[in-house]
Parts: structure tokens; C-alpha cells; sequence
């Protein structure tokens, strides 16, 4: 069986079209993140987070509600079944949270608490440094991998595809109101540096074409490459989204917006590394002016001239 | 079968049997993180008042006393580090009621008699001993008992107060406010107030470890009950099972006789993990299992990324064996650089992260390193044994 098969693409003559997808999803994501920022979740803004189950049918109402008596009710509430709730509030302390769950208790109905969370804003300040230093850190080690495994050009490409990758998942995020947790920024980790493997397959195979098909032009070069390496692209990047979505579908809501955002990252490495990596070095040549023929731009340096 | 053959067979049996060794029980041999278990991760910090500034005795003290406090709670093995100047980290596995549990160490826990004009007339600083009890009409109440110089502060105050209110604060909270009928001079007293058998027994343990010497706020407290850990863990094996039979099927449809194979590698792929995690003594959170899930299918990334490579080799008119050595070393560069950059990004969030997170990337590392393993070893011994038996033909 093979579903893929023998067809060709023809990936950089249309490369335009998937240039101008990228950039207006992207766009649109920035803007979203510039005017209306990112939904911080209490690991990084503070504050906390109570998970209750009713003995009985509760509405969202209710709940708002009983939080109202005590001023929280702009806090988020959440419902994960008729019953389930998952209340995100300013910072409340043991006292005040004793109340309000008593509160819950005589008004709604009897109630298991089934996770606390409190973050104070010094934690939460903590927490975001150390985000982003794990960010930069990620980020400059796999630069400096690149760089030394291939070509400098093969990484800034990379870079680039990267940033796409990350800037799409976190635009997402930021435009339908996704908290950023910690969850988060490991699940954009794990995209930093999974996405890559989908595009150093191809940027590989087009390494390996530049030196063995010495005659063809370079835009032939990386369409041949991109269309050998597509049917691996496409199961690799299959096989790693099937469980994701098992995540997603059956991990419970703690873990649901984590495999979300792994999948959104997965679905737009796949892209970039097929649509977007490889016809970028055709960019490049052009405006470094290096002449479309492979061999020159596998000797390093010599080309950038 | 020659002798190397033979070996490299045997070192299979030997690291499967190794990693099945090692994580069997398993349920005695992985450590649950406290988001599986439930529990509480609790961060205090000791804060500066006018009355009461922290130095480094003080919070050696406050240690001390949350630490006898935690041990009367009859928590097993409870974690209680001093965090830098000020702060204390305290993780409590396994406990029903983390709330109560938090409540029981956060407070400073001063006692104090006050009389009407509200003028503290002694504290519980000289207490001896205190524990809960019930009255004539089984109503819980907290008996206490003051040491010599104590029970003469005692004598004192309820000497002066004859007739007049003598009323018990916890922490500036009032707990009741008795009348004094007689001078106390045995230095025994009890607490009435509206008391659960529960809230009595806590305000024991509050008042035989003492109060804190300085004021503590809780910078960060994370718990969970042990209802929603095991929900999370049956969650986690549920999305484990589906993702890992979605895999095994798209597999077996799509490669065949290679699915099979690559199938085989990656149970034992899993195998090695579940060993490793048990073998370093890692500890399993819920991130972690997540992580373990995303293995799934990240294991068999370099399988087909070698299927595909033989694929092609055999293209160019080479035989099976000759495809299978080509395909292998072609694609081990690909397979290595890929796998170095995930693992790059999974030691940054090592390094970085807190808590479950921390989970998360020691999954994932071990996955990523079990899964090149399988793919390179595994797979290609067992794919050598399949190409002396069957043709290319046989397999898809």
C-alpha cells in the first residue's frame, strides 16, 4: 500500500501560496497577541485554582453566583461535566477558601475538592523567568546543533521554521483565549524540538541530492528531495499526532489543552518543514545572489560571496 | 545462526529481561508523582514584621515546629526543606484532605488569653501539653495544661478575672469566651468552641508543637485529592492504551510485515522505559505520562523512516540484505540529529522546570533514548533474522 506514491509536487513554484497562508495566520495571531495578549493561567499571573465535584447537577450560574458574595465573580469558571468544576480566582487564602467551599457546601450541594492550586505572584514571577530561560536555552542549543551539524544557512532556515511553528501554536493560543501554563511551554518545547526531525529528513535528503545529482538546478533539487521525503513526513508526523490525540480525547482536562497545543505545533511543523523550510533556501540563494546550481552551495562559506 | 548473531540475539532477551526485572511489581517500583498520588506541595515563607523579624534561628524554628506538626498529622514520608534564606518547602504524599492538611501548617498558631479590654493577659508559650477531649455533653473540646510558670500566669489571670470574660484567641480569631467563675491555680484548663472532633484534634497538634515565631504565608501550595490522582492515572493508561493500538494498527495496515516489526520494537520500547523510569527511581507525574504517550509515536518515527530508506535502496536494484545495511546507515544520521534537538529541548525543560513538569522531560529524554535503541538494535537485528527467512515481496 502506498498512499503517497511516485507523485511530484511541485513545491516551490506554488511556494508563494503557502508564503502567504503562513503569514496571514501569523499576522493574525500577532496581532491578537500584541492587543490582547496572552491569558496567563495562575502558574505565571497568580492566583487560584479550585477543581470541586458537586454530589449533584450544579450550573455555571450557581456557582458564579456563590463566588459573587465574595467579590470573584470575574474569576473563570469552567465545567467539565454537570457536576465538575474548575474555578480559576484571584490569589484566595485558606481562610477565605474555607468559607467559600462552606459556602458551596450549604447553598449548592456537598462537594469534594479535587485540587488546589495557589500561586503567589513571586512564584508566578519566578515561574515565567525560568519559562523563558528554557525558551532561549532550547532555542541557542539547537541553533548551535544546526549550525555545527549543517550548513549555518540550514539553521537560520530552521530557525525560521521554528518561529513559524512556535508563533502559530502560541497566536492560537492568544486569539481564543488559551491559558498559557507551564503545560504550555513544555508542550512548545517539545515542538521546538520535535518539528525539527520533519525538517532536517528533508533538508538531509536535499544535503544528500546536491551532492549526487550535480546537474539539476537548485529548485529542482529541493522538489525532488521534498517529494522523497513525503511520504515519511506525513507518517512520521501521522504517527506521532494519533496519540496526541489519544491524549486529547481521553487524558482528562488537565493534560487536554497541553495535547492541544502539541497537535496545533505538530500540524504546523509538518507544514513548515514541507511547505515552508525548503523553498526558503531557495529565498536565501536569491538574495545572496549564490548561483542555482547545487555544488556550490554544499561548500561551505565559498558560496555566501 | 553464527556466534555474533547469536549474541546480539541473546543481549535482546538479556535488556528486555533486565528492564521487565526492574519494574516488576509495578506498582511497588514507580514512584506516583503527588499529582497521581494526591497530595500537597507546599512553598511557605517566613515574612518580616515590626514584632517579629526573620533571621536564619527563626526559621530553623519554624521548621522544627511544622515539622512536629507534620509528624502528628501521621503523613508518611513527608518532605520539609529549608528553600534558600526564607523559604520552606514542604510535599506531603498521600494525604485525604490536603486542605486541612495546609491549614494545620500554615498557621502561626499563637494561643492567647485576652480579658475584656482585649489585653492579652498570657499565651500558650507555656504550655506543657494539650489534647482534645469531650465535655459532659460529648461535645469535642481541647484540654490544655500549663507548665510551672505557665500555670502561675494562669493563676494570675483568672485571679484578676473573677466574674469577667477571659476570652481564647487563635491568632487574634476568637475561640471562646468564657467567664471566669474561680481562679485556675493546677494550670489545667479547657477550650470549648465550636469545635468537630477534627478541628479539635488539630488544634492539639497546633498547640503541643507550638506557635511559629514568626509570621509564614504560603507562597504556592498545589494539591491533589486522592480521588482526582487516581482519575488522572486511569486517564493516562486510557489515552496510553488507545494511542499505543491506533499505532500498532496504522503500523501493521500501512507497513505489514515491516509494522509488525516495528511493532515488536516498540513494545519493547516501552518495556525499556517503564524499566528505566524504575531503574532510576524516577518519579512518574502526569506530564510524565504524557510524555510517555508522545513516545508512542515518536518511537516509531525512525522505523519508518528506515522502512522507507530500504524502500528506496531496493529501487536502485540492490538486493534485500544490501537494502537493509544501506538503509540503516543512511538513515542513522537523520534519526540521531532529529532525536539530539528533542532532547535538547526536553534538558531545557529539565532544567527549567518545577514540579510535574520536571516529569515530563525525564519521560521524554528516556523515551527518546529507548526509542533510537529499539530502532537501530532491535529493529535491526530482528529485521536481519526476518531477510535470512523470507523476501522483500514476503513482508509487504
Amino acid at each position: 500500500m502506498d498512499l503517497i506514491g511516485e507523485k511530484k509536487f511541485d513545491f516551490t513554484k506554488n511556494r508563494k501560496i503557502a508564503y502567504f497562508i503562513s503569514s496571514v495566520i501569523i499576522l493574525i495571531g500577532l496581532i491578537s497577541i500584541i492587543f490582547q495578549g496572552f491569558d496567563y493561567g495562575i502558574d505565571f499571573a497568580g492566583g487560584t485554582l479550585l477543581q470541586i465535584r458537586f454530589d449533584k447537577p450544579i450550573s455555571t450560574e450557581e456557582v458564579r453566583n456563590v463566588l459573587g458574595e465574595f467579590n470573584l465573580s470575574r474569576s473563570t469558571i469552567q465545567n467539565l461535566s454537570e457536576n465538575e468544576f474548575v474555578l480559576r480566582t484571584e490569589k484566595i487564602d485558606q481562610e477565605q477558601r474555607k468559607e467559600i467551599l462552606s459556602s458551596f457546601r450549604e447553598n449548592l450541594a456537598e462537594l469534594d475538592i479535587l485540587r488546589v492550586e495557589t500561586v503567589g505572584p513571586v512564584i508566578g514571577e519566578n515561574l515565567k523567568k525560568l519559562a523563558i530561560y528554557a525558551l532561549l536555552f532550547a532555542f541557542i542549543g539547537i541553533i548551535l546543533y544546526i549550525t555545527i551539524r549543517f550548513e549555518f544557512k540550514f539553521s537560520i532556515i530552521s530557525i525560521i521554521a521554528l518561529l513559524h511553528d512556535c508563533l502559530i501554536v502560541l497566536g492560537i493560543f492568544s486569539l481564543f483565549h488559551k491559558e498559557i501554563t507551564i503545560s504550555i511551554i513544555a508542550a512548545v518545547l517539545t515542538i521546538v524540538g520535535y518539528s525539527l526531525n520533519n525538517t532536517i529528513v528533508i533538508l538531509d535528503r536535499l544535503r544528500e541530492n546536491i551532492k549526487l545529482k550535480t546537474r539539476e538546478s537548485f529548485e529542482n533539487l529541493i522538489n525532488i528531495s521534498v517529494n522523497q521525503s513525503l511520504s515519511r513526513t506525513i507518517n512520521t508526523a501521522l504517527t506521532t499526532i494519533l496519540p496526541i490525540l489519544a491524549l486529547y480525547f481521553f487524558g482528562g482536562n488537565i493534560l487536554s489543552d497541553f495535547a492541544l497545543a502539541l497537535f496545533l505545533g505538530m500540524v504546523a511543523g509538518t507544514y513548515s518543514s514541507i511547505f515552508i523550510a525548503s523553498p526558503l533556501l531557495l529565498e536565501w540563494n536569491k538574495i545572496f545572489k549564490i548561483e542555482q546550481k547545487g555544488i556550490k552551495i554544499t561548500t561551505k562559506k565559498k558560496g555566501k560571496k | 545462526m553464527n556466534w555474533t548473531k547469536t549474541l546480539r540475539v541473546t543481549s535482546i532477551f538479556v535488556v528486555i529481561f533486565i528492564a521487565i526485572i526492574l519494574s516488576f511489581p509495578l506498582n511497588e517500583k514507580i514512584n506516583l508523582g503527588l499529582d497521581l498520588q494526591g497530595g500537597s506541595h507546599i512553598i511557605l515563607e517566613c515574612v518580616d514584621t515590626p514584632n517579629a523579624p526573620v533571621d536564619s534561628d527563626s526559621v530553623n524554628r519554624v521548621l522544627e515546629i511544622i515539622r512536629n506538626r507534620i509528624d502528628q498529622l501521621g503523613v508518611s514520608e513527608p518532605v520539609i526543606q529549608r528553600q534558600g534564606a526564607k523559604r520552606i518547602l514542604v510535599q506531603l504524599p498521600g494525604v485525604d484532605d490536603p486542605e486541612a492538611a495546609v491549614e494545620v501548617i500554615g498557621k502561626t498558631a499563637l494561643l492567647e488569653f485576652k480579658n475584656e479590654k482585649g489585653e492579652t493577659q498570657l499565651t500558650g508559650a507555656h504550655l506543657l501539653n494539650a489534647k482534645e477531649s469531650f465535655d459532659q455533653f460529648g461535645r469535642p473540646i481541647v484540654l490544655i495544661e500549663f507548665d510551672k510558670i505557665g500555670a502561675k500566669e494562669f493563676g494570675e489571670a483568672t485571679k484578676n478575672n473573677v466574674g469577667k470574660i477571659l476570652a481564647i484567641t487563635l491568632d487574634g480569631k476568637e475561640i471562646s469566651a468564657p467567664v471566669v467563675q474561680e481562679p485556675i491555680l493546677d494550670g489545667k484548663a479547657q477550650i470549648t468552641g465550636k469545635f468537630t472532633v477534627e478541628s479539635a484534634k488539630h488544634l492539639a497538634i497546633l498547640l503541643r508543637a507550638g506557635a511559629l515565631p514568626v509570621q509564614v504565608e504560603i507562597l504556592e501550595n498545589r494539591s491533589v485529592g486522592p480521588t482526582l490522582g487516581r482519575d488522572s492515572i486511569s486517564k493516562g493508561v486510557k489515552a496510553g492504551i488507545v494511542g499505543l493500538i491506533l499505532i500498532l494498527l496504522f503500523m501493521l495496515i500501512y507497513y505489514k510485515g515491516f509494522g509488525l516489526i516495528a511493532n515488536f520494537a516498540l513494545v519493547v520500547c516501552m518495556l525499556l522505559i517503564v524499566g528505566a523510569l524504575a531503574g532510576i527511581k524516577a518519579t512518574l507525574t502526569l506530564p510524565g505520562i504524557a510524555g510517555i504517550i508522545l513516545t508512542i509515536g515518536m518511537a516509531v518515527d525512525a522505523n519508518i523512516l528506515i522502512f522507507e530508506r530500504i524502500k528506496e535502496e531496493l529501487k536502485l536494484e540492490k538486493t534485500f540484505r544490501a537494502s537493509i545495511d544501506a538503509g540503516f546507515s543512511k538513515a542513522f544520521r537523520t534519526i540521531f540529529d532529529a532525536n539530539v534537538t528533542t532532547l535538547i529541548a526536553a534538558l531545557a525543560l529539565f532544567y527549567f522546570g518545577t514540579g510535574p513538569i520536571k516529569g515530563f522531560a525525564v519521560t521524554l529524554s528516556i523515551g527518546i533514548l529507548a526509542s533510537m535503541f529499539t530502532a537501530i538494535v532491535v529493529t535491526k537485528i530482528v529485521l536481519e533474522l526476518v531477510a535470512n527467512k523470507f523476501s522483500y515481496k514476503a513482508l509487504v
